[in-house]
């Protein structure tokens, strides 16, 4: 019974920080599903003409491994963050809507399962993560592969806009006395600039994706070219959604080396507005260079040199950013925790990933690489060596502040230096691979090639990568039962989610801060002279939990597996369920 | 049960909800921005079937557009009514926005099912296929709106929409408003710019 009551809190919650920790964990969980879908892409790979699994299995494999590390790890364990650490650093008891936190939570999971359901049924999407058309037509493409894939990254979509609105109004509108906009931390700061690119890039690949069901389900032309339709129609809209997703990727992971770099360097962030404005720019410059994903269709010489130029010129603001993280470290007290070494392996590996790729934002040379495994080592050394390097940083810093404990430093360094080894073995010779010829997406090779000896080593990496994130696993294990217990401030760190105890309460703040400097923990009078009171002193409203976020979610995933099966009576039920839910939500008392 | 007085204060001033419905009407314009840029890069490049100028019915259409003109106004008049506490003309503006509203949707069902009588259809070439995707999305758009203003009447009739839930009708007529612009768009980008 006891077990029962503790499950239906977690399902009923409304709570930032719990709601964060559901994130964490079921991205965790998919980041795991994603890494061995790689795994056994790698086995595959690792000598030519192998015959692991068929040539069908692995477009699935390298289609759900893209779809599921960008939409089901990255994302939400970037969300996971903005949960738990944003209300808290801006002085805040919670969002601003903290069912609608609920409810994007709910469908973000039921999503995801929704996805990868298509193993079980033997349907998994195939087309790759960027699903060309019309490759992705029911004549090219017949069954349910495509439409569990479009399908749900539609639910999906509907998940990160709510939450992408919920967290633009909780920065905005909920921040504490005296958080001016030039004082909040960056990590807030990179949360509201992704959150500002969620909710103008999902409408895009909406409505591309919406195209794409009506041609499937309702025989529509708009990617037919035997009626006058354009393939192109999709890429473009497909990239004008894409390349500010990558952004969606890199800019939390930027936003967490940016607390954890000054923290660990004893120094305040150096040239604070440049790395502010360095993010506002990346994501205004990131709407203006989309095509050079498409420099092999022919888009002609002057569009080609326009989207060359735009990609070049977004080169410098990242610079900038990882000039300002060098900075800060230069002449600092340096102490190399785990977290640290997290950030500056970030930094390290976002330098190798971005000047690769420079090299394809010219035209003449991505007509070389495009399709091939430079490609592949490039987005990885941003995505894994950036993204994943950056959340593990985030994941080391603030596991103290979430669960009261601080995980094992030695197992840590074990998971760092496994990490960094097994992803540099990975993702370095992918370069030669590529420029040697060989072609992505493609399940085996020739021997001829000459190629086996660098997949074999790449395959090597790939399995250390997997064991430090076994050892990540042990440390978590590890530290549930011995770590040591963590004090309010265990880094000595300058923001405000370290001024209350770890975990935090229930209210997070016994009294709202008054904020007086961009460092309140660091400068002497950052922050009010009184230490935040033990108790709160007067009874603070909570709001409880509600049944109907979830319930609303559930009618979407019926509704969305009524269209997946065609099956109206399901699709009636599910929309039933959702109405119910949208009413009963807004009819029920729930004071914030 | 005390409110803590700090969730009540915002850092803008303005209530969270209503931000949060303009962030929502931004990313709604991203949506319709792709419908109706599709639209464009499609027109005139059908191979079969009718198109705009042999079917479209520009006078019929101005009439629906005017009827969702005036339902901003109602719309308008409804937000004084309840701001002012004036319960009859809440009711009397939420119901003709509501009707208003309804009326437009009836011309689109009546114009939809002419269209298809004379041979364009979803599937029977590119503008069939974004016209009716960009005109039913909007449509689509329009019924929601009309279900939140009859469930508003709804709450009014129960004596739960008083002055202090002036918001509430608020957030609906900034919703209905943009429905109302977007259309304004439609209307002029598929009918009067053929
Ligand atoms: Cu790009």
């Amino acid at each position: 019974m006891r077990l029962r009551s503790r499950i239906w809190s977690w399902v009923t919650t409304t709570d930032h920080k719990r709601i964060g920790i559901l994130y964490g964990v079921s991205a965790f969980a998919f980041f795991l599903v994603g890494g061995l879908e790689a795994l056994i892409m790698r086995l595959q790979l690792a000598s030519s003409d192998n015959s692991v699994v068929s040539a069908e299995t692995f477009n699935e494999l390298f289609t759900m491994h893209g779809t599921t590390m960008v939409f089901l790890a990255v994302m939400p364990l970037s969300a996971a963050f903005f949960n738990f650490v944003v209300p808290l650093q801006i002085g805040a008891r919670d969002v601003a809507f903290p069912r609608l936190n609920a409810f994007s939570y709910w469908v973000f999971l039921l999503g995801g399962l929704f996805m990868n359901v298509s193993f079980l049924v033997g349907a998994a999407p195939n087309t790759g993560w960027f699903g060309y058309a019309n490759l992705t037509s029911s004549q090219f493409s017949p069954g349910l592969h495509v439409d569990f894939w479009a399908i749900g990254l539609q639910v999906l979509g509907i998940a990160s806009i709510a939450a992408g609105i919920n967290f633009i109004v909780t920065i905005v509108n909920l921040r504490a006395p005296g958080m001016r906009l030039m004082r909040m931390p960056v990590f807030t700061w990179m949360t509201l600039v992704t959150q500002f690119i969620v909710v103008t890039a999902f409408p895009v690949i909406t409505a591309a994706l919406v195209f794409l069901m009506f041609d499937r389900t309702f025989g529509t032309n708009f990617y037919v070219v035997a009626a006058g339709g354009d393939v192109l129609l999709w890429q473009h809209l497909f990239w004008l959604f894409g390349h500010p997703e990558v952004y969606i990727l890199i800019l939390p992971a930027m936003g967490i080396v940016s607390e954890v770099i000054p923290t660990f360097s004893r120094k305040p962030l150096f040239g604070y507005a440049v790395v502010v404005y360095s993010g506002l720019l990346i994501a205004i410059l990131g709407w203006g260079v989309w095509a050079h994903h498409m420099f092999q269709v022919g888009l002609g010489p002057i569009a080609d040199s326009v989207f060359a130029a735009t990609t070049m010129l977004i080169a410098i603001p990242t610079g900038v950013k990882i000039f300002n993280w060098i900075a800060t470290m230069w002449g600092g007290k340096l102490n190399f925790t785990t977290a640290m070494l997290f950030s500056v392996g970030f930094i390290a590996m976002f330098i190798i990933g971005g000047l690769s790729g420079v090299m394809h934002s010219s035209p003449p040379a991505d007509l070389q690489q495009t399709d091939t495994y430079f490609v592949v080592a490039h987005f990885h050394y941003v995505l894994v060596g950036g993204s994943v390097l950056g959340l593990f940083s985030g994941i080391y810093y603030w596991w103290p502040k979430v669960f009261g404990r601080l995980l094992s430093e030695s197992i840590g360094k074990w998971h760092f230096w496994l990490t960094m080894i097994g992803a540099n073995l990975t993702f370095f010779p992918m370069h030669f691979v590529g420029l040697l010829g060989m072609p992505r997406r493609v399940y085996t090779y020739d021997v001829a090639l000459g190629l086996d000896t660098l997949n074999l080593v790449v395959t090597i990496g790939a399995f250390a990568m997997a064991l430090g994130t076994l050892v990540f696993v042990g440390n978590v294990c590890w530290t549930w039962r011995k770590g040591e217990a963590a004090t309010a401030n265990p880094w000595d760190a300058a923001m405000l989610e370290w001024a209350i105890p770890s975990p935090p309460p229930v209210y997070n703040f016994s009294v709202i801060p008054t904020v007086k400097s961009r460092l309140p923990l660091w400068s002497e009078d950052g922050y009010e002279p009184k230490p935040l009171p033990e108790d709160p002193p007067g009874p603070i409203h909570l709001p409880d939990g509600s049944y109907w976020p979830p319930v609303t979610a559930v009618g979407i995933i019926v509704a969305a597996t009524g269209l997946l099966t065609g099956s109206l009576w399901v699709a009636l039920a599910g929309i039933g369920m959702l109405v119910v839910g949208i009413y009963a939500w807004a009819l029920e008392p729930f004071e914030v | 049960m005390t409110h803590a007085e700090a969730t009540h204060r915002t850092s803008t001033g303005l209530d969270s909800r209503k931000i949060g419905m303009w962030t929502f009407i931004g990313s709604e314009c991203l949506l319709f921005g792709s419908l109706i840029s599709t639209y464009l890069v499609y027109h005139g490049k059908s191979v079969a079937g009718p198109t705009t100028r042999e079917i479209l019915n520009i006078p019929l259409t101005s009439i629906s557009t005017f009827v969702l003109l005036m339902s901003s106004l109602a719309m308008v008049l409804a937000l004084a009514a309840v701001t002012r506490g004036d319960t009859l003309w809440t009711r009397v503006w939420l119901a003709t926005t509501a009707a208003l509203g309804s009326v437009f949707l009836g011309f689109q069902v009546y114009e939809f099912t002419a269209f298809v009588h004379e041979g364009l259809t979803l599937q029977v070439n590119l503008f069939g296929s974004t016209f009716f995707v960009l005109t039913g999305t909007h449509g689509a758009h329009v019924a929601v709106g009309v279900l939140w203003l009859l469930s508003l009447l709804v709450r009014s009739f129960q004596g739960k929409l008083g002055p202090e839930k002036a918001l509430n009708v608020e957030l609906a007529g900034l919703y209905w408003h943009f429905v109302d612009v977007v259309w304004i768009v439609i209307f002029t980008v598929v009918y009067l710019l053929q």
